[in-house]
């Protein structure tokens, strides 16, 4: 009657209304994505994290490959990867590119990560393993399951690095939902995949974190050693929540395993 | 040089009065103390804290009595801090590769709390472990066997203590017992997780406070599956799961941890641990020790990646063989 046919002209409206918006939002840049906030108002990035693409293997595009030990077969082989770094291949100086195919043509001996060594930055972040952000209003920590190797971000009380070491030190800041960390104070001994790309300890790496969906983040890093490369150089990928229940790191304490690697040749006989 | 390392930092300011912990009380009065709390209610543990002590585990032989008073328990810790002192005299075997006073902090370095308690041990009332369950001695004559087995510490790496190998640290426990030196930790809280950060080696613990069950029981871990609970102002975390590879004071890979952490003034957590192992102990025992504010920040110990002792400890063995085989060669 007449409360239902005003009723009507209020929900035609209020649908028209919704079209002309919908149609001004396609047009238009999607909004960004806005993350749930912690208590201090903060995008909330707490929670377990993992890259899934072949980074690990080679930051670059490279083909399937053999790997480097031919008794494993297909489950030790190289899997393809498009890349990560933005703009094709490094920009290494000529010299460096040198020692980058020394190290790849010896990565059985030295590749770090085969001796259980930290991961350093980037690569911890896409090493195939899970990682665990605690985040609280002062420090952001970053906890990898890969060696169990800690990450300080400092949103606080911030200093410069006090001494050079294989994770860095670490300084944050919010710029609106994007969480910005800048780290130097790098050791020269940590790779950035299984290829041998490598740095020197002139390491200066700024990373960007934007949620892009409740469960994915964008990672970000520029990556800047004038020792090493000819210009700074861009990396991105998707990060993946671990949304499975109960999901946690599971100890991968890999000293152990390496023991008889590194000091089997000083048992005695 | 030494005659500084002999004066302990003792606690500094004034403390609430707190029975359970007696940890030492100044001579000011008491302020009224507010448990600081996260924005989410929790208690507020978090910081930077060192649980050096030198109260050792056990009640000492010649000792009954629970506590010291304030003057022996000061007596006792610059004993203590004289024989640190002692170690960094020129001459002496500690000045040839270190000075002690700039690597590793020893204890008489750091502030903390003054322990009036003669033992760490609070149950059984003797201060002391409890006997022995007659699998308990088996198992430890059995491990017994099996390291001279093994031959000696320099044989091998995998015969060198835990520590050495930089795989695991008594500070990171659980129960979390302090070194000589560096028993330092910190402590972030979110409303899901209570991480607790071991500096030596790096040791992380992410507490879950949701409720989730433990491990299943055929992954075993070197610092166990840990659950974490609020009981009123304590923070309950137990812990299932170890190896048989940590052998904490004896103990077995059923050993179930319980530990409570209770933030007891501004400066303070008071951190006790309950052993319930019927496999290694004939009843369950429990200490107690107080975890006292530090400066941070924390810094990297990457210790596995620089651990050229331990090399250098098997080649030096081995060195040593060679010369000695040489050397009756030659005869």
């Amino acid at each position: 009657m007449r409360n239902q046919y005003g009723r009507l002209i209020v929900r035609t409206a209020a649908v028209a209304l919704g079209l002309l918006l919908a149609v001004a939002t396609v047009t238009s840049q999607a909004p960004a994505y806005r993350a749930p906030r912690t208590a201090d108002g903060k995008p909330n990035f707490n929670g377990i994290w993992q890259a899934l693409n072949t980074a690990y293997w080679d930051v670059e595009a490279h083909a399937a490959a053999p790997g480097p030990v031919l008794d494993l077969g297909a489950s030790g082989a190289v899997p393809g990867g498009l890349g990560v770094v933005e703009g094709g291949p490094l920009p290494y100086k000529p010299e460096a590119l040198a020692k980058k195919q020394q190290n790849y043509a010896n990565r059985l001996k030295l590749d770090p990560e085969i001796k259980c060594y930290l991961p350093g930055v980037p690569r911890g972040v896409y090493m195939p393993f899970p990682f665990q952000i605690v985040q609280n209003q002062k420090y952001i920590m970053m906890i990898h399951e890969y060696a169990g190797a800690v990450r300080t971000i400092y949103m606080d009380d911030q200093t410069e690095a006090p001494a050079d070491s294989w994770m860095g030190w670490s300084n944050g800041r919010w710029e609106g939902e994007t969480l910005v960390v800048d780290t130097r104070g790098f050791n020269d001994q940590s790779w950035f995949d299984r290829a041998g790309n490598f740095h020197s300890d002139a390491l200066h790496v700024v990373e960007r974190f934007t949620a892009r969906s409740p469960d994915t983040l964008t990672y970000e890093a520029t990556i800047e050693d004038p020792s090493v490369f000819t210009r700074p150089w861009k990396m991105s990928m998707p990060l993946y929540r671990h949304v499975e229940k109960n999901a946690q790191l599971v100890e991968f304490r890999c000293v152990e395993f390496v023991e008889d690697l590194i000091y089997g040749h000083l048992r005695k006989q | 040089m030494t005659a500084a390392l002999l004066v302990p930092v003792l606690a500094q300011g004034p403390q609430a009065p707190s029975p359970t912990a007696r940890v030492d009380k100044t001579t000011a009065p008491a302020k009224a103390w507010k448990l600081p709390r996260t924005p989410d209610g929790q208690p507020d543990l978090q910081g930077f804290w060192t649980n050096t002590t030198y109260t050792p585990l056990e009640r000492p032989k010649n000792v009954t009595k629970e506590f010291y008073t304030r003057e022996e328990a000061i007596e006792i810790a610059k004993k203590a801090a004289a024989v640190e002192g002692e170690e960094t005299e020129p001459g002496t075997i500690a000045d040839v590769h270190y000075d002690f006073t700039q690597f590793g902090l020893d204890r008489s370095q750091g502030g903390f709390a003054l322990n009036l308690r003669t033992s760490l041990i609070v149950e059984p009332p003797d201060g002391r472990l409890p006997p022995l369950s007659a699998e308990g001695q088996k198992r430890a004559a059995e491990r017994a066997a099996a390291r001279k087995r093994m031959g000696a510490p320099t044989d091998a790496v995998q015969n060198q203590p835990l520590s050495v190998r930089c795989i695991i640290m008594d500070r990171a426990g659980p129960p979390m017992l302090p070194g000589a030196y560096n028993n330092n930790y910190q402590i972030v809280q979110t409303p899901g997780n209570v991480m607790i950060l071991v500096e030596m080696i790096h040791h992380v613990r992410i507490i879950p406070l949701d409720g989730r069950p433990r491990l299943p029981s055929n992954v075993r871990q070197w610092m166990g599956s840990y659950t974490g609970r609020w009981e009123g102002d304590t923070l309950v975390v137990e812990t299932t799961n170890f190896t048989d590879k940590t052998a904490f004071q004896g103990s077995s890979e059923n050993m179930h941890l319980t530990e409570r952490f209770t933030r007891v003034d501004e400066t303070t957590v008071l951190y006790k641990f309950t052993v319930d192992d019927p496999a290694t102990w004939t009843r369950p025992w429990s200490a107690e020790l107080p975890m006292k504010r530090t400066i941070g920040p924390l810094f990297e110990h990457a210790c596995h990646e620089a651990n050229y002792g331990l090399a250098n400890t098997l080649a030096g063995a081995r060195a040593e063989e060679k010369k000695a085989a040489e050397a009756a060669a030659k005869k």
